[in-house]
């Protein structure tokens, strides 16, 4: 296992060094830069600021530079915030989102693993139609939808929460439960889809014959390669839900690095463009291979090869 | 059971938690008033504090509770009042402004602002290095700054700023600039910083260093900085050393970067906001039917119009141009489309900005309209080479281009297409004037009729129109040279009569600007710069 591990990470850094390089010159050629503004900075202050910033050198002698700090761990000054570093914003936003993430993530498995399973087990009853139901809904009602009808509702009307910010934690609850609940539907539908491939199987059938009782057959047997495909799932979800939510965010007001990932884009502020990408491309290899890892945990007919 | 007790218990708690943040609005003091805390929407995140390496108007409302000029807005009507300055002088030639600072003056770390502070300040706006993008608000103007920006000398005794004695600044200019106070009293380029604190965490002209940071920023107005949390909140709270102490009436101004409209409308909804930054567009009406105490939409100093390249047929022949200007139904647009309270714009020039109204106007029939056209050969439209309009992807310009789209078919028979891109992509094309027509707007950095019409002279950075009209030009400089303001504002009138006959630009509406405010909230002056005056505002519980 060990040597798997070795080798995949050893493979995520080509895959690593292609996302940079591709996000480098697709951020050079698109147009406007970081300067560029409805009042137009007179030649001369762009040539300085163009100076401060490297700019004015060759592509290439930049790209190359660029390189060499991310190796070193710097990514750099931000073109929007003069006084602030890639690597500051980063430590300060990720680990909200991140924080955001993991409630959001434990109210989708809460929520999300029984449904599936009690969807399963009791297939074409009411339960299975409520559950599934539950699910379309979640997967078709859009986050930015669901907010703010929770906040008019448990903030404006009755005044549980507050309806913005990331003070105290209750202000955990009302985004958590937004973002968590569409990954609850979708898990529950992946859920529901493993159970019954897997409750069908021979050896169910001989645990049944054998007189298992009902909870340890779902439980035991069946539970362990129904959970498959969710995990499968759940990798570059994780990654996704904890390196932050732009909608959630911006919704909630929360200070994450969801916001940062897309604004960035907009003011062309390359380097945390760039910072970002890194993140976020990094969470998603990380978790890529946790699930593979973990898929053969679940499976044994799987090997690390 | 128990379980379910605690859990019960924990939740109680978090509800608990909750409150107790909304609570903390209008606190009591053990003994005293309750606590003057005003939740102010800024907008956004700022990109700093530092007001020579900013701009936008978050920065701006900042440097408004952090630094006083030399001199100061009347919250008003904007005119230049006395600041860290307690008077100024001007030559008879109006080349050499003297400023002499108040007695004691004093940086909110106690230490005193000197003269020297102001010099050394606008050395470093004017130092290469430290690329100000709002540098040239002072070399524009003053004696050799521009040389000195550019490298052409680097001794800066021979820029035309000195200071004879600790509470004497001098600075003299390069040809005369009548409004130049105006641009002291309303602009953060012409603040000064508090160099010995500059200095402590790096270079004059360094261009990112720690010293805007909570614990290191030192400022001279009538609040400082307590908290900074990015994306959250800036807390400001009153500055005992500030020179007019006395004035202040807030305890702490809580800027809260909301970024996003509807959000914010929530917020105040919810109690959480005081003052927003802005109005959703689809709830402008809903709030002046059913509470129109809550919201405030005043005149705001800029100009939305449509932005012609002269070079590109049709739209090279003013003919057609004056066409389409005539063609708008102003009124119905902003009553109907808009429905936020704007002006119709029919000149460039914003309507009693210092004292000056244009007296052109863009008047005519349809009949006049359709006459242009059939004159530039396409009558009823008809043979008009294809028009696109360039619209960016944000906000309502899309329902005002297809408006004014709609108008311009049915009126002269003018079919136009709509290409919208998102902001910096247009911001490319219109400066590289890859447009034959775009939507633009034009918002004034200080209270003067110079703002507006500067932009179209010959080879102005900022004139995308390309067009170029000599007469325009000398009357441009004749302005500056003008030994009255009456004379200069008679050349204004003749240079907005020139653009409403050559329409390089088509004026639409003179903008607004809506907020919500609570009704606790007083002593809240508006005026066109939307400068709050945070030194008057108090809450009344």
């Amino acid at each position: 296992m060990l040597r798997f591990a070795i080798n995949r990470i050893l493979q995520a850094i080509p895959v690593l060094w292609v996302i940079v390089t591709a996000t480098f010159f697709m951020l050079r050629f698109a147009p406007g830069g970081p300067f560029t503004a409805e009042r137009a900075v007179p030649p001369e202050i762009l040539k300085n600021l163009e100076a401060h910033f490297g700019l004015n050198k060759p592509l290439y002698q930049q790209y190359l530079s660029y390189l060499d700090n991310v190796v070193h761990g710097d990514f750099g000054p931000s073109y929007k915030y003069p006084t602030r570093t890639v690597n500051e914003i980063i430590a300060e936003k990720f680990p909200v989102s991140a924080e955001l993430g993991m409630w959001s993530l434990a109210v989708a498995l809460v929520v999300g693993l029984p449904l599936g399973v009690m969807a399963a087990v009791r297939r074409n009853t009411w339960i299975d139609y409520l559950c599934s139901s539950f699910a379309m809904v979640g997967i078709c009602v859009p986050t930015f939808v669901m907010g703010p009808i929770l906040i008019l509702l448990c903030a404006i009307e009755l005044g549980w929460v507050n309806a913005s910010g990331w003070y105290s934690p209750i202000d955990r609850v009302l985004p958590s439960l937004v973002l968590g609940l569409v990954y609850a539907a979708y898990i529950s539908r992946l859920t529901r889809g493993g159970m019954l491939e897997v409750l069908s199987q021979d050896y169910i059938r001989t645990a049944r014959a054998k007189g298992a009782s009902e909870s340890r057959i779902v439980l035991r047997h069946a539970l362990r390669g129904g959970l498959a495909p969710v995990v499968s799932f759940l990798g570059p979800a994780a990654a996704g839900i904890v390196t932050g939510s732009f909608v959630i965010e911006t919704i909630f007001q929360i200070p994450g690095i969801g916001r940062e990932f897309i604004n960035s884009a907009f003011n062309r502020d390359y380097t945390l463009v760039l910072g970002t990408v890194i993140l976020y491309a990094t969470f998603i290899v990380a978790m890529n291979l946790v699930v593979d890892i973990a898929q053969v945990w679940l499976n044994p007919r799987l090997k690390f090869e | 059971m128990s379980r379910r007790l605690t859990a019960l218990a924990a939740l109680a708690a978090l509800l608990a938690a909750g409150c107790a943040r909304k609570e903390a609005q209008g606190q009591a003091r053990a003994g005293g008033p309750p606590r003057q805390v005003y939740r102010y929407g800024n907008l956004a995140e700022p990109q700093d504090l530092d007001p020579q390496v900013v701009q936008g108007t978050p920065e701006f409302n900042l440097s408004t509770a952090f630094f006083d000029g030399l001199l100061e807005p009347d919250p008003r009507d904007l005119h230049p009042v006395p600041g860290l300055a307690s008077s100024w002088d001007v030559s008879p030639d109006g080349l050499v402004y003297t400023f002499h600072l108040r007695h004691g003056l004093r940086w909110s770390d106690g230490s005193p602002i000197t003269a020297d502070d102001a010099v050394q300040s606008w050395r470093r706006m004017l130092s290469p290095r430290l690329a100000s993008e709002y540098a040239y608000l002072i070399y524009n103007f003053v004696k050799g700054a521009k040389d000195y920006y550019e490298g052409r000398t680097a001794d800066f005794s021979r820029v035309g700023i000195r200071a004879p004695d600790e509470g004497t600044i001098e600075v003299t200019l390069d040809h005369p600039t009548p409004f130049l106070t105006k641009v002291i009293a309303n602009h953060y380029a012409w603040d000064i910083l508090p160099i010995r604190t500059v200095l402590k965490y790096g270079a004059l002209d360094q261009r990112s260093t720690r010293w805007t940071r909570p614990g290191n920023f030192v400022c001279s107005g009538p609040f400082m900085l307590k908290e900074w949390t990015p994306d959250v909140r800036i807390v400001a709270v009153r500055n005992p050393d500030y020179w007019d102490a006395r004035r202040v009436r807030l305890d702490e101004i809580d800027f809260l970067p909301v970024g996003d409209v509807d959000t914010e409308e929530r917020m105040f909804r919810a109690d959480e906001i005081d003052t927003t930054g802005t109005v959703p567009l689809d709830k402008i009406p809903t709030y002046r039917r059913d509470h129109p105490g809550l919201i405030h939409i005043d005149p705001y100093l800029g100009v939305y119009f449509y932005r012609c390249n002269v070079t590109r047929p049709p739209l090279n022949d003013k003919r057609v141009r004056r066409a389409l200007a005539i063609a708008i139904d102003r009124e119905s647009l902003v009553r109907d489309v808009m429905r936020g309270g704007q002006r119709p714009a029919y000149a460039v020039s914003y309507p009693d900005d210092s004292g000056y109204t244009p007296r052109a106007r863009i008047s005519g029939s349809l009949d006049d309209a359709r006459r242009l056209l059939a004159e530039a050969g396409y009558p009823q439209g008809r043979g008009m080479p294809p028009i696109e309009l360039l619209y960016n992807s944000e906000g309502a310009h899309r329902i005002i281009a297809e408006a004014i789209q709609e108008m311009w078919r049915k009126r002269l028979g003018v079919e136009i297409t709509l290409r919208n891109e998102e902001w910096k992509v247009y911001m490319q094309s219109q400066h590289s004037h890859n447009f034959q027509l775009e939507r633009a707007g034009w918002i004034a950095d200080y209270p003067d009729p110079h703002v507006f019409l500067e932009i179209f002279e010959t080879g102005n950075g900022n004139n995308d129109t390309l067009w170029s009209n000599a007469g325009y030009d000398r009357l441009l400089h004749q302005a500056l040279a003008a030994k009255s303001e009456a004379e200069r504002y008679s050349c204004y009138q003749q240079m907005d009569a020139i653009l409403v006959d050559e329409c390089p630009v088509i004026p639409i509406y003179y903008y607004t600007y809506p907020y919500l405010m609570k009704p606790r909230v007083r002593g809240f002056t508006p005026n066109v710069m939307m400068n709050p005056d945070f030194k008057d505002i108090f809450i009344q519980n």
